[in-house]
């Protein structure tokens, strides 16, 4: 259905409502409404957003199925605590100014979180209608709520910020997890200076997701906030090489440090052949794309490598990203290639849905294990061994168990890997006092505090590779961390 | 912003910009790099080995050629335009101590990053040798500041119009078959730099080089740089530029340079004819 007939059925359901005082049975009588999208075929063509966003009529049907559980839930689920349930009730009265203060009380990025939370894992995850109708999908839609109110609300005023009080906070990165830690310190009335090392801020909202799941000029918007706050914004900056943590604890006159680096170093499988031309890390195919905007060949200056067949490594988010955005620049065949099932793989539904509805295949159950060359060191093939699942790991999942003698080749001409990052050494390196567990990840305590003096931690810095609303939450706790810290100063 | 002080035409096609970057001028060390992106949302970002710099002035030196459509059109900008965007120093510092006789070998425009190396490997009191070398005379760069480290520079020119006629290999192989040599370093394009270290293989003498590979953000995040040491995988921006020469694969480091190579060649074209510029010149 189209998005008029949408919205009509939505009208529909409004009007037959209307005046009554709803009981449970009623609410939970409407049917969820879904998201509106480009179609498919129309889409893989271009670098638009796909989810188009509920109009009014939906919203507000969607709004009704909320039951205003006294318990709520769905808050518990919420990295960040949102006050989901007074929300939806204003989107259902049509208040969404009121739907919008009530968010912006506890999340900074309600239009970024609407669009990329996984919100099926967590607010969602733990609603009670989902529950009854024993289906998580059939859960209240809160993300396309957010998303709806954040969208209607893009000219709100920018958070109010408290009298000057002369302490200085340097935040290295400029990620989610930096962007609410700023927010809420600026907020306090200190003075917050954000470094980023790339040309331009947003980290991973900027680098990593496509245009088509977030769009860029959303990110710009956030940050232009910040700006109106009077935070302080350098690019250029890497923290680690051009000013190290000390250097700005020391000389720079800053009373904390907030580290949001991010997890930043693409992972390998170390199999033969991965260094060929023709194999990228998720990281610089959509860095390519995103950042250096290699998706617009006429007025780009940076190349994206053009194949025709192409393999993915892996079943994250990512690398949902990186097959869609290989859809778009032209490839005929894009195979996501996963070692367990569909079941098992960390992407969101929602992403695997839209990956397979604009044509990626996904190989199930397969490893690849070699990456063999053309005669002129480039890509030509991939060999994979296909595997079965075995026992339950640690983590829950079954652990996939390779077959011997499974072998065999297919063509490719392009491998972009898609398994996960690990974390940058470059601020480590320079900073001795911060203590890192095995992988790398900073080690914090529960105010995001890290082992050394006045520097706090957060985001994919101390998870390793995790979500947008984790990182925001982590930003928040030390940023609370960092005010009180400062208030007990003298 | 980074204000462009001064440019000078070295050759035909390099250029030498002095940029005020005070942070950089203050943090960077011998055999570090920056990447500059001109601005904007669709400019590329291109890394590029600090020549020099001042710390008292706040300024780096850049040494470039103009091979691409993105240092072509850097070679187009004039002093007191500004660069939007330097990012530095990236990379790990040359390893300067006093290793007793190092011999220097700069090919091309990599005899100006050669040079902060050989000006610090002198004052950590070694016994240096300098050898540059290039396509032609036009093509000779810092001869003069070279000399001035060294007073027995040796120069080649491929087709001998000026120095020596060859390539820096044989006075390479004259001066550690004829005495002892502790380390030499290697600086220039990826083919003379595996010339040169199979010939200090030979002898066994310690060496580096310093690697020019694809790279976008220089902080580690896109692997784009990785090159393969001794079989295992490294990072050009965070694990190098410098590496042991006697472990470079040098085949796959070629290769993977010439990953771009229809685009760049596609852009190179479509730059001179916009801006109807000679072939060979900049």
């Amino acid at each position: 259905m189209d998005i008029a007939g949408m919205d009509k059925s939505a009208g529909e359901i409004l009007s037959s409502l209307e005046g009554k005082s709803l009981s449970v049975k009623d609410r939970m009588a409407i049917e969820r409404q879904e998201m509106p999208s480009q179609d498919p075929n129309e889409r893989i063509r271009n670098m638009n957003e796909v989810a188009l966003g509920y109009t009014e009529n939906m919203a507000r049907a969607e709004a009704l199925r909320c039951l205003d559980c006294k318990n709520k839930p769905c808050v518990e689920g919420c990295p960040v605590s949102i006050d989901i349930p007074s929300f939806i009730r204003e989107v259902a009265k049509g208040d969404y100014k009121k739907a919008y203060d009530v968010i912006s009380a506890s999340s900074i990025l309600p239009a970024i979180c609407g669009r990329v939370c996984p919100q099926e894992v967590q607010c969602q995850k733990y609603c009670t209608v989902g529950k009854a109708l024993k289906n998580v999908d059939k859960a209240v839609s809160i993300g396309r709520l957010e998303r709806f109110v954040a969208d209607r609300n893009t000219d709100a005023p920018i958070p109010e910020v408290a009298p000057e009080t002369g302490r200085k906070v340097a935040i290295v990165g400029s990620g989610p997890a930096s962007i609410s830690a700023a927010a809420d310190i600026r907020r306090n009335g200190h003075s917050v200076v954000m470094f980023e090392a790339l040309h331009k801020t947003g980290g991973v909202l900027s680098y990593g997701i496509p245009e088509f799941r977030l769009p860029k000029k959303l990110v710009e918007k956030e940050l232009d906030k910040l700006g109106k706050m009077g935070v302080e914004i350098r690019k250029n900056t890497l923290v680690g090489r051009t000013r190290t943590v000390h250097e700005l604890l020391g000389e720079d006159g800053f009373d904390a440090v907030f580290i949001g680096s991010g997890a930043g170093l693409p992972k390998f499988m170390g199999i033969p052949g991965e260094n060929l031309v023709g194999v990228m890390s998720a990281n610089e195919y959509l860095t390519r794309s995103n950042l250096m905007k290699a998706y617009d060949s006429k007025k780009s200056h940076t190349p994206e490598y053009r194949a025709k067949r192409i393999a993915v490594f892996g079943g994250g988010n990512v690398a949902m990203d990186a097959a869609r955005t290989a859809l778009r620049l032209g490839a005929e065949q894009v195979d996501i290639i996963y070692r367990r099932t569909q079941e098992e793989m960390p992407a969101r539904k929602e992403e695997v849905e839209h990956a397979v509805e604009e044509g990626c295949n996904i190989l199930m159950l397969t490893q690849p294990v070699e990456i063999l060359s053309d005669e002129n060191g480039k890509v030509r093939a991939v060999k994979v061994r296909k595997c079965v699942l075995g026992e339950v790991g640690k983590d829950g999942r079954r652990k996939p168990v390779e077959v011997e003698g499974s072998d065999y080749e297919i063509p490719y001409d392009a491998v972009i890997v898609a398994i996960g990052n690990a974390s940058n050494p470059l601020i480590k390196l320079t900073t001795d006092e911060i203590e890192v567990n095995q992988r790398g990840n900073f080690i914090v305590d529960e105010n995001g505090k890290t082992s050394m003096d006045k520097v706090w931690a957060g985001g994919d810095i101390v998870l390793g590779a995790a979500t947008v609303i984790l990182a925001m939450g982590e930003g928040r706790r030390a940023a609370k961390g960092i005010n009180e810290y400062l208030a007990s100063l003298k | 912003m980074y204000k462009i002080l001064k440019k000078e035409k070295l050759s035909p096609e390099v250029f030498r910009f002095t940029l005020s970057a005070p942070l950089i001028a203050k943090e960077r060390k011998a055999g570090q790099f920056v990447i500059i992106q001109k601005g904007g949302d669709y400019e590329e970002r291109i890394p590029l080995t600090i020549a020099d710099s001042d710390r008292e002035k706040g300024t780096i030196d850049i040494v470039f050629q103009a091979v691409g459509d993105g240092t072509h059109r850097l070679a187009l900008m004039n002093e007191g335009e500004e660069i939007e965007n330097v990012l530095g120093p990236l990379g790990r510092p040359t390893d300067i101590k006093k290793y007793g006789k190092v011999v220097l070998v700069g090919g091309g425009v990599g005899v100006a990053p050669l040079y902060p190396i050989a000006k610090a490997m002198k004052e950590a009191g070694n016994d240096i040798s300098i050898i540059i070398g290039a396509r032609n005379k036009g093509l000779v760069i810092e001869e003069d500041e070279m000399r001035a480290l060294d007073e027995n520079l040796i120069v080649m020119t491929d087709d001998g119009s000026y120095g020596r006629k060859g390539l820096v290999t044989i006075p390479l192989e004259e001066i550690i078959s004829t005495g002892h040599v502790d380390l030499a370093v290697v600086i220039g394009p990826a083919v003379m730099m595996r010339a040169a270290s199979k010939v200090t293989e030979k002898y066994s003498v310690p060496t580096i080089a310093s690697l020019n590979t694809i790279m976008i953000d220089g902080t580690g995040m896109c692997g784009g740089c990785r090159v393969s040491i001794g079989g295992k995988t490294k990072f050009v921006c965070v694990d190098g530029p410098e590496f042991d020469a006697h472990q470079v694969d040098w085949d796959n480091l070629m290769a993977r340079q010439r990953t771009f190579r229809d685009f760049e060649q596609e852009e190179h074209h479509k730059c001179h004819a916009v801006y109807g510029i000679k072939e060979g010149e900049a």
